[in-house]
């Protein structure tokens, strides 16, 4: 017998199944992606008790196998291919005590397939307050199988649960109803043809071309020469199918579970009333949009003001320290300032990451979907944007991959391309360091300036997004059939453990991913600046000092002018001196030229450029703020970062696409360089023009 | 009659559901003939709505649910 079970987590979305698969591994897990797909594979090992190890596998969660996404299909080619090395040992369905007659559907259909299946029945510590009791002995008898009833918030039924996974083997691989009883003629028919195949999977496969049409087919013999039935037809046959599988669930649960009706509906009934309320409902959603962004921008400055200056003191502590060299002076003035500016940004995007899975856990976003739905129809978008719209002001990324559940080709066309306008956790940083440069720390009507700017400027997003989609509706010639269809699941406190484990996640991937951009970045960049061609820089300090001995300059002002000297004729000051006049108009230097464009690869670079810069060739180890507060504009004479260079900077990366990733997965998810190439050209040449039309007006 | 007609707090018993209109997720949470169906809520503009099907809470466009033949059932809805 194998040491290694392979366990398959499966679920309906909202069924807590994530929870399970937490308490089931800890920390023990991995995220990654499926080959060739976007889509997340979540997967952990669980030690069961007599030294067996489960490699747990966390299938994207789905209401059925027959397969509407890219996602629910995953789910489907895993339990088609016996070949696949996670074909489960043994699947796991985890339901929602409340919603088990729906939760069912999909056991029936993974028992089907005469894998051995257990049931979870979760969140049982909601049994006696919604009046519900089962039969769990009867329950097995009828569905077959074994169970586990588990409360993830009391943390109770995990152990049971482990020991049914190790010994699986003893469950039965019974089908729960005889799928050819819909049509005995046809299925009769199909056996002939393939009498060794299933035939639940001969017509699971058969069906899924009707629903999705990418499932492999080398899977299951060609079914090619057996498509007796039309569209319609197979159609017809699945609503048969279904409205059979649920007879037999009824029966089932008729008399292992009973339920008070009056007891289920109080709390949610009330909530509902304010939350989804056409003028409450839409006022608390503006006041908590509100909360979180003030809650961004004041609780993260304290640590970020301490993560500030440690960096600023260990770059001045290891260029003091460590013998003097180029590796020192690699370290001291590129790396560190590079890496300071990224690690500074991580108490807000952890806030962020925090609020939106806070929002998903209780079962608020989908309200937030209900009530705007209609509003979003208007400019073409699904009330399923929402959710990408607002996970965009985390990162656009996961955001255009969450587009996925909108049914509707051309609105989820819309919401992929509108959704960069929404201010990612990589603007963040951009906006920050030139909102505290520019804007005044002052409080209005109680609140602070800096924060309102910032507000401002997410509302801006937002905006531009809508009208965009709003422009893109009007242009785009697209026909599609629309569905929409949402869950409104129960309102749950959300759990402690699951939210501070997305927020670690989504965080550390966000870091390592940047981090490993800016470190590069920096170390190029930090070449180019202290290297440079021919005699005005090695004779940088000759000329510098020959000409001040004619004006007497004070000793410390000569070495920051060397310094100034060499930068400007360093092979970053050639490069950035040349693209100078494409963006002198918008009120930038040849610096902040060479940050833009760096920036393009992430605009979270944009910060760690510049600290990068303006730390080469200086002695004094300052707070990235400082440093730029003190930047002169050689053309005026006055100070580089003031209102109107700064509106102008904000603007330019408020529309401005300047990210790859994003790109790419814009490329992925339309299949096409089409959408991604427009998007970008439209978006830089709109926020250029926003940015030069700023800086004139303000000059 | 169809579900885009019902009241707040009404209840119907679903006759018949023009397969071709209905994606079969709505049919795979419950919304199939013989079960009933709820309107506990809808937005602005009665639409969307948001309905209890068969102990299943979802919401659903107006344009789908012109396609929900039911038959009205006379007695409130418990709140």
């Amino acid at each position: 017998m194998s040491r290694q079970l392979n366990v398959a987590l499966i679920g309906n979305p909202n069924t807590g199944k994530t929870s399970v698969f937490n308490q089931l591994t800890g920390l023990n897990q991995k995220v990654g992606n499926y080959p060739g797909i976007t889509v997340e594979k979540k997967e952990g090992v669980c030690k069961l008790p007599r030294g067996v190890k489960a490699h747990i596998l966390d299938l994207p969660g789905t209401y059925s196998l027959n397969a509407n996404s890219l996602d629910e299909n995953v789910v489907i080619e895993l339990l088609l291919n016996k070949n696949d090395k996670d074909y489960p040992d043994v699947a796991v369905v985890v339901t929602d005590v409340e919603n088990l007659k729906r939760n069912l559907l999909l056991f029936t259909q993974i028992k089907d397939l005469r894998i051995p299946t257990i049931l979870v029945i979760n969140m049982a510590d909601r049994m006696s307050r919604r009046g519900i009791s089962l039969d769990v002995p009867l329950l097995e008898e009828r569905l077959n199988t074994k169970i586990a009833v588990v409360s993830t918030r009391k943390k109770t039924g995990i152990e049971e649960l482990k020991k049914l996974i190790l010994e699986c083997r003893q469950i039965s691989t019974e089908p729960c109803v005889d799928i050819s009883c819909i049509d005995p003629e046809y299925f009769a028919d199909l056996r002939a043809t393939f009498p060794k195949q299933e035939l639940y999977k001969l017509w699971l496969v058969i069906t899924q071309d009707v629903n999705f049409v990418n499932l492999d087919r080398n899977l299951v013999p060609d079914t090619a020469g057996f498509t007796t039935r039309s569209k319609s037809d197979l159609k017809r046959l699945q609503q048969k199918e279904t409205i059979l599988r649920y007879q037999f669930i009824n029966g089932v649960l008729k008399e292992g579970y009973q339920v008070d009706v009056n007891a289920a509906k109080g709390f949610r009934a009330t909530l509902d009333r304010v939350l989804t309320h056409k003028v409450w409902g839409y006022l608390i959603f503006f006041m908590i949009m509100l909360l979180i962004f003030q809650a961004i921008y004041d609780w993260s400055s304290y640590p970020m003001d301490f993560i500030d200056a440690t960096f600023a003191d260990l770059g001045e502590w290891v260029g003091q320290n460590l013998p003097p060299g180029s590796l020192t002076d690699l370290l001291s003035e590129g790396i560190i300032p590079g890496l300071g500016g990224i690690v500074i940004f991580i108490p807000q995007i952890a806030f962020l990451f925090l609020f939106i899975s806070i929002l998903e856990e209780t079962g608020y976003m989908s309200r937030v979907v209900f009530l705007m739905d209609r509003v979003m129809r208007r400019f073409g978008l699904s009330g399923k944007s929402v959710v990408p719209l607002i996970s965009g002001t985390a990162c656009a990324i996961p955001a255009i991959m969450a587009t996925r559940n909108i049914e509707n080709w051309k609105e989820r066309l819309i919401t992929i391309l509108v959704t960069p306008f929404t201010t990612c956790s990589a603007r963040l940083p951009v906006y920050l360091i030139i909102i505290a440069l520019v804007i005044p720390n002052t409080r209005f009507m109680g609140m602070n300036v800096q924060g309102l700017t910032l507000m401002g400027l997410y509302l801006l997003g937002f905006g531009v997004a809508v009208f965009s989609a709003w422009v893109l509706n009007k242009v785009l010639q697209i026909k599609s059939k629309t569905f929409f269809v949402v869950e409104m699941p129960n309102y749950k406190l959300p759990l402690v453990k699951n939210v501070l484990i997305t927020v670690v996640e989504k965080t550390k991937s966000f870091v390592f991913g940047a981090g490993k951009i800016i470190l590069a970045i920096s170390i190029v960049l930090w070449f180019l600046a202290s290297n440079g061609p021919g005699d005005d820089f090695d004779r940088a300090s000759e000329i510098v000092t020959a000409e001040a001995s004619n004006t007497q300059e004070l000793p410390e002002h000569l070495a920051e002018k060397i310094a100034s000297y060499k930068l400007q004729h360093s092979y970053i000051g050639i490069m950035g001196r040349a693209i100078e006049p494409v963006i002198a108009p918008l009120g930038y230097d040849w610096k902040i030229g060479i940050a833009i464009i760096s920036s393009f690869a992430a605009r979270e670079v944009f910060v760690g450029t510049l600290a990068t810069i303006y730390s080469v060739g200086s002695d004094k180890e300052e707070t990235i703020k400082n440093r730029m507060e003190s930047e002169i504009n050689a053309s005026t004479g006055e100070k580089l970062f003031t209102l109107p260079s700064g509106v102008s900077l904000l603007l330019f990366y408020a529309f401005a696409m300047q990210c790859m990733s994003t790109i790419a997965i814009v490329k992925r998810e339309t299949n096409s360089w089409k959408w991604p190439i427009g998007q970008l050209v439209t978006m830089t040449i709109f926020a250029y023009v926003v940015a030069l039309i700023a800086y004139q007006v303000l000059k | 009659m169809t579900v885009a007609e019902l009241k707040r707090g009404e209840r119907g018993i679903i006759k018949e559901v023009t397969s071709n209109h209905i994606p079969i997720k709505l049919l795979e949470m419950g919304c199939l003939p013989g079960n009933t169906v709820e309107l506990i809520q809808f937005a602005p503009f009665r639409d969307p709505l948001y309905l209890n099907i068969n102990g299943s809470y979802l919401a659903i466009r107006e344009e789908t649910a012109r396609h929900i033949e039911i038959e009205l059932l006379e007695e409130k809805a418990v709140l």
